[in-house]
């Protein structure tokens, strides 16, 4: 591996934190090596688990007969509710609303039911099928719409933000409209399905290796449903094959059937579901119903909204709270709302418990903020561009009018770049010739339209849920110089592992060569967060930094002692360290300071400052810091079928001072085209029984390659470091690009609009499938013509 | 009849004297190899997680083509060479110059997908100079990436043309040694492989397999697996006696006859792409985005008809062009099928050679239909025991006549129709529409003609007028359904304005009508 680096780069071997590393398992991806839980070589005695799964959407499970599945060849036993020892409940937020395995009640189909463990994976699949179930059927609550009708149910207690007196503002408002819009969901499609293998071992140890975005809540859903201490249960991961939100609580189900079953047969237990089954089981992005009353005058400004966002959660709550609550945090984008009112609605309905999803709410939100603009744009006759202008927050600087920087949880933004970013993106792609360009075509092209629109996006940095703002790492420096790294975040492609390697030869002034990234395991840093809320770099790299420091702090004091220097003398640079006059290799310091008896290992911890959140009040300081960025995409549609094509996409992208601007490069791109995909092709269709039809990449499409714009001008802002003090004043980055997809929407949105002559909106609702855009057409001719 | 399979796996002679007969590819290399580089992603072809590549034998030339290893069966790489990621780094350790630009591009993010990636863009490096982009993202179309945008990969793509010199590169310099061991492995012996219950059969010759399907009626036939494999690997359905055609080398036929081309079954996606890319700018388009590109290498015109699938894209096509199909069997009339099933299960091991070499034409009887009879009902075709399907006769168009088709679908590339739309007009000389058939592909149960719109269309001006009679009659002519591809309004709308792109298309020519692929590009200059 060392070599290989060496071979690929070899100026940069001391990589200094903001160098362009490659991804620290490049080398091993391409060549087959890197190895994913499935690629572990099987444990001697491995049996396989495969699930069960309810055939209903909703209803009583009258009778479950099992005798033909443990008849089946070469099934060894089976499991349901009554085989768990410890509770049947894996509710992430303890609401106990998230059995293992149904017991009477069914509340969505392909609920687990049961799991059937034999020799092989084929004959566990196969034996599953055997099972015979009898149901007592009641109707299924599928939507927003059907779960409004039935009394609206709620999985969580609701959030309402509020600033200024909203009735008021609206009666006051010289024009107000009201709308409604609808926002699809979306499959992770994790190109690596969920998968856990359990390895029993003595007393009451279980060993699990889960891909899982949250090694600590698989340990204590594993301990909880096996009856025993968290110190009886290590969870490992060393990669994962994608995660995007959807293996943050969601493997969990996985890892406690896995360990289920190695604590019955006293055997070693893999459990991989095949793409259907994951799909069908797991939750997805929550799609909303945004419900919402504008109040604005004649000039595009805002005055008054008032809105309520309503999701889709599924059978059960799962982190429908946070997710809903997230959407309204980012109901306001980059605007300022003089009087506001936000209303989440987060609903039970009888479909997969929606989860998790890059962005995690946060793209629901803006989706809408940027509706109420181009419904005003449209009002008003101005160009939507210029309504987003009139409306951004203050920055820091009072000119723009006191308070004008306050969202509606009462935060002030204090870093507002937003204004800055758009106006250089529009100068750099040139936006108003475009813009022009695009009108020019119109005018004579009758089938073909183009569209041109330019959006921004302010994200908020923390999780929510302030206590999840920790972290922790353990690093030990061997006598020879080389150190081993541990933190408690996951890697799932986003590089996270090189960024704190990154970091910490930064600390020492070792090259990535010398440090060696290893399995995320609860058995060395404990009690530790998710890697999500795209705080994975930012936690985690400040808790090595941590522990780098604390060790530096020790080998600077002995070589203070040792070589008689004062500590101010002593520096650890590129590829050595300074002591003095003199200057000796840092696996010579770290060998003097063993024999002197120093101790060569520290953990390290972190805590963001600042934050705090009163969910009751809806007030408070959630966020640390926010991650801008703007997007202009264009795009052209076919009026006649619907169908189009992204044409060019530029973008500008704030990471802060970037760790490593080849992998934030990589997140913008690929968080772009995912949100794409969300916004387009990605449709998520349920039948009338509640049965997802669309639950293999057949009938769900992600973008492939010719999906991408062929120009794709990506930029990150230059010159922009964070102006709190994150490590190395970078930001997060994981998942504000993904909102950038958003220009697309309001492209396909401008395109649609031209058939009209720009004079009706038309409210395109999202995913925008060919048949939606063609929708659009059609209701914009119609009303154009009445 | 030979009863051991045989075929390179690398550089290393593989031999199999008893396997399941649809044991995949995928899962003999993860499960029985312990060579875990290739992933499985969906288990259908669609993600290329697990793509090989397959090198065969065609007419005697060595021709790799990258695969989808999880549904294609093992029995079926018989006589092949099969090349996994893990085959690519030199024996000192270097990676290949796909991995080296991959990694210089940033191309991986998790990494799950990679493996895939760089099989297919190995496969394009052993066979094509460096191409365009958009033949990049053909030859990528049925690669998933999630994490990527794939921006890096395509970069990767060109850069990997200038890290190393093609010609002296070990996958160039093995192929006359790698054609001959595979040469070695060709026989006239049908290969027999399993037990009853469990049986897999692979005929060199079209008399063996015309012996085999008296015989086994009921056997399920497979040409490239793109369909079938999902039957074992989602339906999860055992599935025997099983008989590839893979190894027939006549039905791998393409011949020019004239007015039309004589397409054997065999031909695959690609070949198939070629030769319908002579006959209308149209059908190389559609051919594009058929499938992605493991599937159009695996997949042939013989089953993608004879599957009969309500949206397969070929059938509304050639049933626009007015293709005929050629249904071949062996003939039997002095001998009962429980005699030839004893013959079969009795034969000695050189019958079928014996066969091949005394005529094996003479032992067929042979029926040609027009392809839209031989859809009869929903997943219900016209195919007599013991028939299969030999070959597809493709008229030429004429000149003068006007042909459209047209594929709409939520996503351009590796998606399934929501509508397939083929049009053929042929005109007299007053210019009125003489001839006209308008082929649709998931608007009912079967590929169907349209036959009030055509009704609407014939004897008159080929104009606007025309059009909007013809769009009023599909109401009658199709109820279609609403389902997760796409609802029956939006369906019945775009089956209309398809005619309405075609009138555009052949009396407008300054109009863009396409908004991506060759003909846009064409449109763009």
């Amino acid at each position: 591996m060392a070599d290989a680096r060496k071979r690929l780069d070899p100026e940069s071997t001391i990589g200094p934190a903001g160098a362009a590393r490659p991804h620290d398992s490049a080398s091993k991806h391409v060549a087959g090596e890197a190895v994913y839980i499935d690629d572990i070589p099987e444990p001697a005695g491995l049996a396989h688990a495969c699930l069960g799964l309810s055939g209903i959407a909703h209803g009583r499970l009258i009778a479950l007969d099992l005798e033909p599945v443990r008849a089946a060849p070469g099934v060894l036993c089976l499991l349901t509710a009554k085989d768990i020892p410890g509770q049947n409940d894996i509710s992430s937020t303890h609401r106990h609303d998230e059995p293992v395995f149904a017991t009477e009640t069914v509340l969505h189909h392909g609920q687990p039911l049961f799991a059937v463990v034999a020799e092989t994976r084929d004959q566990a699949r196969r034996a599953a099928l055997l099972a015979r179930a009898e149901y007592q059927e009641a109707a299924p609550l599928l939507d927003v719409a059907a779960a409004r009708a039935a009394g609206g149910e709620l999985v969580t207690d609701p959030l309402k933000l509020e600033r200024g007196d909203v009735a008021a503002a609206l009666a006051a408002s010289p024009r107000r409209l009201k709308g409604s819009m609808a926002i699809g969901g979306q499959d992770h499609f994790y190109l690596e399905s969920q998968i856990a293998l359990a390895i029993p071992g003595e007393d009451e140890d279980m060993f699990v290796a889960s891909s899982t975005q949250h090694p600590s809540e698989v340990q204590h859903m594993v301990a909880q449903v096996l009856g025993v201490g968290s110190h009886a249960v290590t969870v490992e991961i060393r990669r994962m094959g994608g995660g995007f939100g959807g293996k943050e609580t969601q493997a969990n189900l996985f890892a406690c059937v896995a360990a289920l079953a190695a604590r019955k047969l006293r055997r070693p237990v893999k459990l991989r579901p095949d793409r259907d089954d994951d799909m069908v089981i797991t939750g997805k992005r929550h799609d909303f119903v945004c419900d919402y009353e504008i109040g604005f005058d004649d000039d595009g400004h805002i005055l008054a909204v008032d809105t309520v966002y309503a999701a889709r959660c599924g059978w059960n709550a799962d982190l429908s709270g946070p997710v809903t609550d997230r959407a309204l945090f980012h109901m306001d984008n980059c605007y300022f709302y003089p009087a506001v009112r936000a209303r989440s609605e987060p609903l039970r309905t009888n479909t997969v418990s929606n989860t998790a999803f890059r962005g995690f709410g946060g793209p629901q939100g803006m989706v809408g903020a940027e509706r109420f603009i181009e419904e005003i744009a449209f009002a008003t006759g101005l160009d939507p561009l210029e309504v987003r202008r009139r409306n951004l927050y203050g920055g820091s600087s009072s000119s723009d009018g006191p308070g004008r920087n306050v969202t509606p949880y009462h935060q002030t933004v204090e870093d507002m770049i937003g204004g800055e970013v758009i106006a250089e993106l529009e100068r750099r792609c040139d936006y108003k010739a475009r813009q022009e360009a695009v009108r020019a075509f119109n005018a004579a092209s009758p089938i073909i339209k183009r569209g041109l629109a330019l959006t921004p996006v302010k994200f908020g940095i923390s999780f929510t849920a302030t206590w999840y703002n920790q972290a922790g790492a353990l690093v030990h420096v061997y006598t020879d110089g080389t150190v081993m790294l541990n933190h408690g975040g996951t890697e799932m492609g986003q590089g996270l592992h090189v960024k704190v390697a990154q970091v910490v030869g930064q600390a020492f002034g070792i090259g990535l060569d010398q440090i060696k990234i290893t399995a995320t395991t609860t058995g060395k840093v404990p009690n530790t967060s998710a890697t999500a809320a795209s705080s994975g770099s930012d936690l985690n790299g400040m808790a090595a930094l941590d522990a780098c420091e604390t060790i530096k702090a020790r080998l600077t004091a002995f070589a203070a002692r040792h070589w008689q220097e004062e500590p101010a003398a002593i520096a650890f640079l590129p590829g050595r360290v300074q002591i003095g006059a003199r200057e000796i290799t840092f696996a010579e310091l770290v060998q003097a300071a063993y024999m002197a008896r120093i101790q060569l290992s520290a953990t390290g911890f972190y805590a963001t400052p600042k934050i705090h959140w009163d969910r009751k009040a809806g007030r408070g300081h959630p966020f640390y810091y926010f991650a801008y960025g703007a997007a202009a995409a264009e795009v052209a549609i076919d009026t006649l079928t619907g169908e189009y094509k992204v044409e060019r996409v530029d973008i500008l992208h704030d990471c802060g001072t970037s760790l490593n601007p080849a992998i934030d490069k990589g997140q913008i791109e690929g968080g772009f085209i995912q949100g794409m995909g969300w916004l387009t092709t990605e449709e998520l269709v349920w039948d009338e029984k509640g049965q997802l039809r669309t639950h293999a990449p057949s009938t769900y499409k992600i973008p492939v390659a010719s999906d991408r714009p062929r120009i794709f001008n990506v930029d990150l802002l230059e010159n922009a470091p964070n102006r709190e003090p994150t490590i190395h004043r970078s930001k997060a980055v994981g998942e504000p690009p993904l909102m950038l997809a958003i220009s697309v929407l309001h492209a396909l949105s401008d395109a649609v609009a031209s058939v009209g002559g720009h004079r009706v909106c038309p409210r395109l609702d999202a995913p925008a499938t060919p048949e939606r855009v063609l929708t659009a057409v059609e209701r914009v001719r119609a009303e154009v013509g009445r | 009849m030979r009863e051991t399979l045989r075929f390179l796996l690398g550089d290393r002679l593989v031999e199999i004297a008893s396997c399941d007969p649809t044991l995949t590819v995928l899962d003999w290399l993860r499960l029985d190899q312990r060579l875990t580089g290739s992933k499985e992603g969906c288990a259908e072809g669609d993600c290329g997680a697990c793509t090989v590549v397959v090198g065969r034998l065609d007419r005697g030339a060595l021709r790799y083509e990258a695969i989808n290893a999880c549904i294609r069966f093992l029995p079926t790489l018989d006589g092949c060479q099969l090349l996994t990621v893990e085959h690519l780094k030199g024996a000192d350790g270097a990676l290949h110059p796909v991995q080296q630009a991959l990694v210089d591009c940033h191309g991986s993010q998790c990494g799950f997908c990679t493996p895939g990636f760089v099989m297919s863009l190995f496969a394009l490096w052993l066979n094509e100079d460096a191409p365009g982009v958009t033949r990049i993202e053909d030859a990528l179309a049925g690669n998933l990436c999630r994490c990527t945008g794939y921006e890096p990969i395509i970069a990767a793509a060109q850069r990997m043309y200038g890290l190393g010199q093609r010609s002296q590169e070990r996958f160039a310099t093995d192929r006359p040694r790698i054609a001959s061991r595979l040469a070695a492995l060709q026989d006239d012996a049908t290969l027999a492989l399993g037990s009853r219950g469990s049986r897999f059969y692979a005929p060199a010759c079209l008399a063996a397999l015309a012996e085999l399907m008296l015989a086994h009626p009921d056997a399920t036939l497979v040409a490239g697996a793109t369909d079938v494999g999902l039957w074992v690997t989602k339906g999860m359905r055992r599935l025997s006696p099983v008989i590839a055609l893979g190894r027939i080398e006549a039905l791998r036929d393409l011949a020019d006859e004239g007015d039309h081309l004589r397409i054997g079954a065999m031909v695959n996606h690609v070949d198939l792409r070629k030769a319908l890319a002579g006959l209308s700018p149209q059908l190389d388009e559609l051919m594009r985005r058929f499938g992605g590109e493991q599937v159009r290498n695996a997949g042939t015109i013989g089953g993608n008809i004879a599957n009969g699938s309500p949206i397969g894209d070929l059938p509304p096509a050639l049933i626009a062009l007015g293709a005929r199909l050629v249904l071949a069997r062996r003939h039997c009339e002095e001998r009962s099928d429980e005699a030839i099933q004893g013959d079969v299960e009795r034969a000695p091991l050189d019958r079928f050679a014996t066969l091949a070499m005394t005529g094996e034409t003479d032992a067929l009887q042979r029926r040609t239909i027009p392809l839209e009879d031989f859809f009869l009902d929903y997943r219900k075709q016209d195919r007599q025991p013991g028939e299969f399907v030999e070959a597809v006769l493709v008229p030429k168009l004429p000149t003068d006549a006007f042909f459209h088709v047209s594929k709409i679908s939520k996503r351009f590339d590796e998606d399934i129709s929501a509508v397939c739309g083929a049009f053929f007009l042929q005109r007299d000389a007053a210019g009125r529409i003489s001839e006209a058939r308008l082929a649709y592909g998931g608007m009912a149960g079967i590929p169907k003609r349209a036959k009030a719109a055509e009704a609407a269309l014939t004897g008159r001006i080929w104009d606007e007028m025309a059009v909007s009679d013809a769009i009023s009659a599909l109401a009658s002519d199709f109820q279609p359904l609403t389902d997760m591809r796409a609802s029956a309004h939006y369906r019945l709308t775009v089956a209309g304005n398809l005619l309405r792109r075609f009138l555009i298309e052949t009396t407008q020519t300054g109009t863009a009508t396409r908004v991506a692929g060759l003909l846009a590009e064409a449109d763009h200059g």
